[in-house]
């Protein structure tokens, strides 16, 4: 018998480099993680940067606003148009204020936000860290002793943390409010019986754990952008790529948290 | 044994060791760029590093404040072995060294004042905002900026930028100072005052400094000493007289540049 040699040694090579990719996963990991708790150690210290830290709350809640504004009052919108032939049918049309709001309180507006966030305030901090750090500017803080973690990583992931649960509610708001416009493009309700309905539905813990899970979606975003600006390789094109790589792993871990967030709510409630 | 001992200057006392480097390493994936090199800073000096693009200056100087970690060899500075610091030492080390980044490094989302501001501010805590601006505008006016202080730095010349990026260096008032080409791309008006200023550094705060450059001018104007890399090992040391009477070849094909 004889043995291709060739033939195997390019399944040890590919092989090879199978374990490479894993490994380079376990590793990305593993660097995530020692980020985050640099990030946490750096929390805690005395010297917080309150003002860079209000200055991230207006570009993260305020420069969001339009966006989400948009996506609020179409989601409601859309939902509306969509679930009420069906109700229609049913003969439940009474039904369909609480049931559009019960399903946009509950997860489509956190999660729906919580990926636009991911899209919009993720891929900017990963460029806007990962052309510092290209351009060495990470550096020079680290040389200076001026704690770069803190002053842009601490007050970034903690303004995503306040500012995304914002939004949320917000494009809840504004979800309802197209909820009601779409209504009255059949029929004529008033606001206030339409809220009144929808809101006979809705209880306080349907909120709840609502609300709490979109802190951990706006801690999740803030700390992979700024990961994935700060572990930028030095090159312009790691600046795309930091960009890139920050909303796809910020949209799979906002859906990953929201289906953890919904197990625990079911085991509890 | 005899290549690496240093030529200690002619003095009654012997000067204190500032940053001392032994056999140094370094290396990036199959390029080693460091080879076992040693060198010594004494207090007060100014020591020249020439050397060709890529022979690994801006490499060592890097190591000197861990933004690389060597692969070998040890570095102590102030005393310190920088390798085995832990956060709080490494950052205390660092306020106390100056880093002249080769690009400038400027933070470009903040004006050339809050540039000067930010390492001022969490560093030198204690000042007021009047002694904070007066110590800016000094420093601004050292390096010929003094109106551009509210200016972007996409709004300055590439020069420009160079000397603010200096300004932000030394208005921490570092004991120790890593230029990395201090004057490149500087008119020679201009090269000549970053020279002076840096020789002014020096006397005024007695900081021991680092100039990489390959400005012969600068070297001329500067150096107590100079010592030459090529491939990542050192070629040459010695004064700036040594090296302009050489007859070494590589040596002169640095310094036939202007004679
Ligand atoms: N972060 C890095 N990753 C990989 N290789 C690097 C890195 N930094 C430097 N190098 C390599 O090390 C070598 C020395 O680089 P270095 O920047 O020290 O050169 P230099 O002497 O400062 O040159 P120049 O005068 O052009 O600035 C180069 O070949 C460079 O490609
Ligand atoms: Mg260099």
């Amino acid at each position: 018998m004889k043995i291709n040699t060739v033939a195997v040694k390019k399944q040890v090579i590919r092989l090879g480099e199978k374990t490479r990719e894993v490994n380079i996963f376990f590793l990305g990991i593993g660097e995530f993680f020692l980020f985050a708790r640099r990030m946490a150690k750096e929390t805690f210290s005395l010297d917080f940067e309150f003002s860079e830290f209000l200055r991230q709350c207006f570009q993260i809640g305020y420069k969001t606003l339009p966006l989400i504004s948009v996506t609020g009052l179409i989601m409601g919108l859309v939902l509306t148009i969509q679930s009420r032939p069906v109700l229609v049918d049913f003969g439940a049309v009474s039904m369909l204020p609480g049931m559009v709001a019960l399903s946009i309180i509950r997860e489509m507006g956190p999660v729906i936000t919580a990926l636009i966030c991911a899209g919009k305030i993720g891929s900017g901090m990963g460029a806007e860290l990962g052309s510092m750090k290209v351009s060495e500017q990470i550096d020079a803080m680290e040389v200076s002793s001026t704690h770069p973690i803190r002053f842009l990583v601490v007050t970034r992931v903690l303004a995503a943390t306040l500012m995304v649960p914002i939004l949320v509610l917000y494009a809840d708001a504004l979800g309802i409010l197209g909820s009601w416009a779409g209504a009255n493009l059949k029929e004529s309700v008033t606001f206030v019986l339409f809220f009144s309905q929808a809101f006979r539905v809705v209880e306080f813990m349907d909120f709840l754990p609502a609300v709490i899970k979109t802190f951990f979606f706006g801690a999740v975003i803030g700390l992979v952008g700024c990961y994935k600006g700060y572990s930028a390789g030095y090159g312009t094109e790691s600046v795309g790529k930091a960009a890139n790589s920050a909303v796809v792993l910020a949209s799979l871990l906002v859906i990953i948290v929201d289906l953890i967030a919904v197990q625990i709510t079911d085991m509890l409630l | 044994m005899f290549k690496n001992e240093t030529v200690i200057p002619v003095s009654t006392k012997i000067p204190d060791l500032v940053i001392e480097i032994n056999n140094l390493s370094k290396g990036f994936a199959a390029l080693q760029v460091l080879k076992n090199l040693s060198l010594k800073v004494f207090d007060g000096e100014n020591l020249v590093v020439l050397g060709k693009s890529g022979s690994g200056k801006s490499v060592l100087i890097k190591c000197i404040v861990r933004l690389l970690n060597p692969d070998k060899g040890t570095i102590t500075v102030l005393g310190e072995n920088v390798n085995e610091l832990k956060d709080k030492g490494l950052a205390t080390l660092r306020e106390k060294i100056g880093f002249l980044f080769q690009s400038g490094a400027l933070y470009d989302s903040m004006t050339i004042k809050q540039n000067l501001e930010f390492p001022l501010r969490r560093i030198k805590k204690k000042l007021t905002t009047k002694e904070r601006d007066e110590k800016i505008e000094e420093v601004l006016e050292n390096v010929g900026l003094a109106d551009t202080s509210h200016k972007m730095p996409s709004e300055l010349s590439g020069g420009m930028r160079k000397r603010a990026s200096l300004a932000r260096t030394i208005v921490v008032d570092p004991i120790i100072m890593l230029y990395d080409e201090p004057t490149t791309g500087l008119d020679p008006v201009t090269s000549d005052g970053i020279s002076a200023l840096i020789n002014d550094i020096q006397k005024k705060s007695q900081t021991s400094s680092i100039i990489i450059t390959h400005d012969i001018e600068c070297a001329r104007a500067t150096a107590d000493r100079i010592i030459m890399l090529k491939d990542g090992e050192i070629y040459t040391e010695g004064n700036i007289n040594d090296f302009e009477n050489s007859t070494d070849e590589v040596i002169q094909s640095f310094f036939k540049q202007k004679a």
